[in-house]
């Protein structure tokens, strides 16, 4: 009892509320500091893409008042070491590269998808799907690497006609590599389709192939379009296989045999090395870059836009 | 209209269970392809590399020789980069994906600070190179040095970690928000003690998968301008540097038979320190998944 009395003697009722409201004080500091720091967090990322455009553009306008915006979109000569700037080489090697990558990842990812969606069992998918991420995390300097040694070697004994750097083989590389992005993207966008739509289909007497066709394949159309451009766009950006791979001669052309050189292997060989800070190559370089941030932008709308509009809901 | 005949049905069944087989056979073989070719890739690597694979590879520096020519100067300078990246890209991508989830009101800027993290992400890599060029090295001044190139890298992994540990925050059961406010916290305690920790291993994982990805990430660093041939290590942030993938480029590059040996073996080490990650990746999200 002597105790108890005792301390309570020492409790300060006065001193503790005190000290409870200086508590909720600091508590009530920390409850509306955070998110401004967290928010100031997130600006960071908005302020990374402000970054990018605004140096591109600023960097890309320094070479426009050195080289006419008119040479550089529509002249055919790309040899900036002999101060002529025409894009158009570049860009048709983009292309070049990303034509022969789809024409490869386009059937091979979508029947993967198909595969893994309609008629794999949940078993073979466990198995499956994981590989195909390992092939999605190999990084690309590998990829440049097996189109160097492996894939080139063999395509020049079928065609005597292809060079050691050829745009070829660096686009059926790039092709393989965006495979895995097609196939699970879309598959996503398969599974999402609602079993009952399926198992009205397999009902009515339909086989897998054509409950496939003609309900999954539609029902899903938009997300299979929006991987698929989504997959454009990676392989326009692709660096490493390309830079490896397919030469660094920009040429106007559209054969396939021949060394090419892209917007972006350009970036790599106008910024690695001998150029100077401030001459028209490195401003150059700039001009090339906010051209494939241009074109990997609105392919990424476009993916964006198809996935919103033409979202069927179930 | 005339009724099909039992004998001409009969036949156009079969047609159409023919054709289903025909193309279960394709779709199959298709995806069985996509998994040949990772092997033949394996397979090459391995073949190529596994013979020049030494402890002497691992600790040497680059040499003008392929037979004393080692990746220490890469292997190192790769993971001090991943460390300036964790440090920078999980704090801010962590606290951005709070700021999305748990604060930020739905208005016009909440959904544009979103698609811009979603358009962020489709930036080819090189052009994060371009920024890293102008801001890091050039306006902050800071060089060809490590810090650049983590920077960069940082800011070019940002939008993968940040949607990771949304997805990890948003599957956190609202009844343990619910509980924990029932109990008189505030908010930031709430998600200091209790979303936090119930989102942990998911944010570990995409944050591994995300440093994954910066450790092969070749392009960027070579426009900010990593070394290629380097014989130190850095002697700080501030110090010059090369990494993996930049060594095995510039082996890729050189002329002669020996060389793709080397590189190949310098791919072997590389995809061994991505399989240790994606391991490790794997088994927390095995063991969390169990959990549920």
């Amino acid at each position: 009892m002597n105790i108890n009395e005792n301390r309570l003697q020492d409790i300060d009722i006065q001193k503790l509320i005190q000290e409870k409201k200086e508590k909720r004080k600091v508590l009530k500091k920390l409850e509306k500091l955070v998110p401004v720091f967290l928010f100031l967090a997130a600006v960071v990322s908005v302020l990374t893409t402000f970054g990018i455009v605004f140096t591109l553009l600023s960097e890309a306008f320094t070479f426009f008042s050195d080289v006419p915006i008119k040479d550089f979109l529509f002249n055919t000569d790309w040899k900036p070491w002999s101060g002529s700037f025409g894009v158009l080489p570049l860009i048709t090697g983009t292309l070049l590269i990303t034509l022969i990558a789809i024409i490869v990842a386009l059937p091979i990812g979508l029947s993967a998808a198909i595969f893994l969606s309609e008629y794999a069992s949940d078993k073979t998918r466990r198995i499956i799907k994981p590989i195909l991420e390992v092939l999605a995390g190999i990084p690309t300097v590998v990829y440049g690497f097996f189109a160097l040694t492996f894939v080139t070697p063999i395509l020049q004994s079928l065609l005597p006609d292809v060079k050691i750097f050829n745009a070829l083989s660096a686009g059926i590389v790039v092709g393989i590599m965006i495979v895995p992005m097609i196939a699970s993207l879309s598959e996503d966008a398969m599974s999402a389709v609602p079993a009952s739509l399926r198992e009205g289909a397999l009902g009515l007497g339909s086989t897998r192939f054509e409950v496939a066709m003609k309900v999954v394949l539609p029902a899903a159309f938009s997300g299979i379009v929006a991987s698929v451009v989504l997959a454009i766009s990676r392989a326009i950006g692709e660096t490493m296989i390309v830079t490896i791979a397919a030469g660094q001669s920009p040429n106007f052309t559209f054969d396939p045999t021949s060394s090419i050189q892209t917007l972006t292997s350009f970036i790599v060989q106008g910024t690695s090395g001998d150029t100077a800070y401030g001459s028209t190559i490195y401003y150059s370089v700039y001009a090339v870059g906010i051209t494939l941030f241009v074109f990997t932008l609105l392919m990424n709308l476009f993916a964006q836009y198809i996935a919103r509009k033409f979202r069927e809901e179930y | 209209m005339a009724l099909q005949t039992g004998e001409k049905s009969t036949k156009r069944m079969k047609n159409r269970i023919r054709k289903n087989k025909l193309f279960h056979t394709l779709f199959f073989g298709a995806t069985a392809l996509s998994l040949v070719i990772l092997a033949m890739l394996f397979y090459r690597i391995i073949s190529q590399g596994a013979g020049n694979l030494s402890w002497d590879f691992i600790k040497n520096f680059p040499a003008p020789y392929p037979d004393r020519a080692g990746i220490y100067a890469g292997l190192v300078g790769s993971l001090l980069l991943i460390a300036i990246v964790a440090v920078v890209s999980i704090t801010i991508g962590v606290a951005t994906a709070i700021y999305l989830e748990e604060y930020a009101k739905k208005n016009k800027l909440t959904s544009f600070i979103q698609s811009n993290i979603q358009n962020l992400a489709g930036v080819p890599s090189i052009v994060f190179g371009l920024l890293g060029l102008t801001f890091f090295v050039y306006i902050l001044n800071f060089d060809f040095s490590l810090l650049s190139g983590g920077l960069t890298m940082s800011l070019l992994v940002l939008p993968i970690i940040v949607v990771a540990a949304q997805e990890a925050i948003r599957s956190v059961p609202n009844d343990l928000k619910e509980a924990s406010y029932g109990m008189g916290a505030t908010k930031w305690q709430t998600v200091l003690r209790v979303v936090i920790p119930a989102a942990l291993p998911g944010m570990i994982t995409g944050s591994i998968l995300a440093l994954s990805r910066a450790i092969g990430e070749t392009a960027p660093l070579l426009v900010v301008g990593a070394a290629t041939a380097i014989y130190a290590l850095p002697d700080s942030i501030f110090g010059s540097y090369t990494a993996m993938p930049i060594q095995i480029y510039s082996w890729i590059s050189k002329p002669g038979d020996e060389w793709p040996v080397v590189a190949a073996t310098g791919i072997i080490i590389l995809l061994i320190v991505l399989l240790i990650m994606n391991t490790i990746a794997a088994l927390i999200r095995n063991k969390f998944q169990r959990r549920n």
